[in-house]
């Protein structure tokens, strides 16, 4: 019988499968992080367990660190508090952890991949919701809650049920200026936000297969928005020559055993897949979110909608409610909503090329006078790397706040946030309500399209600043 | 784990769809590292004001919602973060069932963990029973049977048999899992051979 990549990567990994499907399913790689696994420890602890196998968990400080100067240490108490926890837990435990001061340190979904500690046909799990981030690779993962994160530590296992096969498929090129975050907000827009609820989502199509590595990690990265568990992409010759030499990438014989291995993981012909959905790349425009959901999205050249049109009760009061807090009105055109505030960071788009896209299309420019505008790298070493590259200057030249690496103004955690009824145009993956600061109203859009709000001082189109 | 067996309430009905789980407990509470003590902090910005006062109009602030062990609520709950703190924020607060057309997956798998039973129930009979809320009128929930009473009609709801059992007998999941510590062993010690990658360290 054919088999999807997800029924593989599956049954590879099938500990105990109980008469009703519920199955234990052995967990390769474990990331965690301060904010989802103090209590996971303090559960190991009063029971007396122990980490099962410390080697197979990598953990960083990302959530709740400053972006600023960091040689004082932390001043929150409670941020603090958490780190410092997280690091005497791995010390307890003997599990490696990337602190604060080291280069490696970073946002989890950022430096799995950059240490090669995500590889193909894995399952790799998180206490945070965007570990589909690593989907990229050809990998089942997917976040967990802290229980299970504890559940985790203690069996190298988690209990699970299997979930549908949901195929999404983009064939086509993009047109200049379109990204890989319009693709994947395009496809939140057209499945909702529980489109892909109980189902593992496949990326496929020559699109798919045509995109960098960085670049399809944006787009299993906000699977999760879409309501699905997990998000996948077959491995190939870009995965392997991204993870060749990286830290914990195998070395040497294991090497080409590896890729050996990793080179069968595909979905055969003929494999069922429970949903299928198709885009044409060449019909996707530069999108930004208008309201509180990742599904509120129109293109650059749209407006927001009108609730008035809207015969669906319920959605025209969602409509309504979105529209009051994001203090829209309805039928403004996408070009002239003024913004506050840019935020270019974040697991979806805090890599070194959704850098360099943004600093091309800053390059000999200035942001508008009344923005502000920041820069998080998602790692140390995206900073390092954009440092060697100059790009850093071009930030700063351009008006740009150059800062530390870490979740930052994702989710405001850290000092990082909007205040009320400011307006962001941001390319992190959340635009809920007070997600980026209480009363905050975030527009999500590509590194590209933040910059272009950035020097226009609103949402505008990145193809006018392309050369 | 807290059993969950039967419960009688007057449920509260919040009719908003995609609650995500910031807007049932916000970032600025993740700091702790306690299970405890998040239920004040539940639907934070829906029910305090900027200074912190509570609003009165939100339900949760009113009697006799304020002790309600039912949350009955739009689609597609729990939608967003993985957070835990969102059950651990809604059972400190002393909701132990929820009803709602649907859930996100990862909020729906860590009720089961704590304790909540999350019941799924199209939206006509939804619709039907908030009028309880509305009326403020007990309403019971039966897991043994998988049923709910109201007044006098009764509705089953489905449940994944595993799920319930462990509700029922308040069974750790961890200890259950590690009975097979043998069967896992043995699994490690193919991938070893199979992929040994996986363990180069
Ligand atoms: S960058 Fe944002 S979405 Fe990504 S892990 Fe951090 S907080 Fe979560």
């Amino acid at each position: 019988m054919p088999h999807t990549l997800y029924d593989k990567i599956w049954n590879d990994h099938l500990v105990h499968e109980q008469d009703d499907g519920t199955a234990l399913l052995f967990v390769d790689r474990h990331l965690i992080h301060e904010v989802t696994s103090p209590q996971a420890f303090e559960g190991l602890r009063n029971s007396n367990r122990t980490v099962r196998q410390p080697s197979l968990t990598l953990a960083v400080a990302d959530h709740n660190v400053p972006t600023t100067d960091r040689s004082k240490g932390i001043s929150d108490q409670e941020s603090k508090i958490q780190v410092e926890t997280l690091e005497a837990n791995c010390k307890e435990f003997g599990i490696k952890l990337f602190g604060m001061d080291d280069k490696r340190q970073g946002i989890v979904h950022v430096t799995g991949p950059e240490q090669g500690f995500t590889q193909p046909g894995t399952v790799i799990v998180c206490g945070d919701s965007h570990t589909a981030t690593h989907g990229a690779f050809g990998s089942l993962a997917f976040g967990i809650g802290t229980s299970e994160v504890e559940h985790v530590l203690a069996t190298q296992t988690l209990v699970q049920k299997k979930a549908k096969n949901f195929r999404i498929n983009v064939n086509g090129k993009l047109p200049l200026g379109v990204t890989s975050k319009d693709v994947i907000l395009q496809i939140i827009g057209k499945i909702g936000t529980a489109g892909g609820t109980g189902c593992v989502i496949e990326y496929a199509g020559d699109l798919i297969r045509s995109l960098s590595v960085e670049q399809r990690m944006t787009i299993c990265n906000m699977t999760i928005e879409g309501g699905a568990r997990a998000g996948l992409i077959e491995p190939d010759e870009k995965i392997f020559n991204y993870l060749k030499g990286r830290p914990m990438s195998p070395k040497g014989e294991t090497w080409d055993k590896a890729v050996e291995v990793w080179s069968n993981l595909n979905s055969d012909n003929g494999s069922h897949f429970d949903k299928e959905v198709s885009l044409t790349a060449e019909e996707i425009i530069p999108m930004v979110t208008w309201g509180t959901s990742p599904q509120d999205v129109i293109t650059i050249e749209g407006k927001v909608p009108n609730p008035n049109t809207e015969k669906d009760l319920d959605k025209k009061n969602s409509i309504e409610r979105s529209l009051k807090y994001m203090g829209l009105k309805p039928d403004t055109l996408a070009k002239d909503i003024k913004i506050d505030k840019v935020f270019i960071g974040s697991c979806t788009n805090g890599r070194i090329e959704d850098l360099r896209e943004a600093a091309k299309i800053l390059k000999n420019k200035k942001k508008a006078s009344h923005v502000h505008a920041m820069v998080v790298p998602g790692s140390g070493l995206v900073k390092q790397q954009a440092e060697q590259e100059g790009l850093d200057k071009i930030f700063i030249n351009s008006g740009f706040e150059w800062r530390e690496p870490g979740c930052s103004m994702c989710l405001a955690m850290n000092a990082d946030k909007l205040k009320p009824e400011e307006r962001c145009a941001s390319t992190s993956n959340r635009n809920f309500e007070g997600r980026q600061g209480r009363g905050g109203r975030t527009h999500l859009v590509s590194p590209g399209m933040a910059a272009a709000a950035a020097i226009s001082g609103n949402l505008d189109d990145v193809r006018k600043y392309q050369n | 784990m807290q059993k969950f067996i039967s419960l009688k309430s007057i449920p509260t009905y919040l009719p908003l769809v995609n609650i995500d789980t910031d807007m049932i407990i916000p970032k600025q509470f993740l700091k702790t590292i306690k299970r405890t003590g998040l239920g004040k902090n539940l639907f934070f910005e829906l029910r305090y004001d900027e200074k912190g006062k509570e609003i009165p109009d939100f339900i949760l602030n009113k009697k006799p919602f304020c002790n309600s062990n039912i949350l009955i609520t739009g689609k597609n709950f729990g939608c967003g973060s993985s957070r835990e703190h969102a059950p651990w924020a809604l059972l400190d607060f002393g909701i132990t069932c929820i009803i709602s057309s649907s859930y996100a997956d990862i909020f729906y798998n860590n009720c089961f963990k704590n304790g909540i039973l999350p019941i799924v129930l199209n939206e006509d009979k939804i619709k039907e029973i908030s009028e309880y809320s509305n009326r403020k009128e007990e309403i019971s929930v039966n897991l043994a049977d998988q049923k709910i009473i109201y007044g006098n009609n009764e509705i089953s709801f489905e449940i994944d048999p595993f799920k319930k059992k462990c509700l029922l007998e308040g069974l750790d999941d961890i200890a259950l899992s590690l009975e097979k510590s043998e069967k896992i062993k043995s699994f490690e010690n193919k991938i070893k051979n199979q992929r040994p990658w996986i363990f180069n360290d």
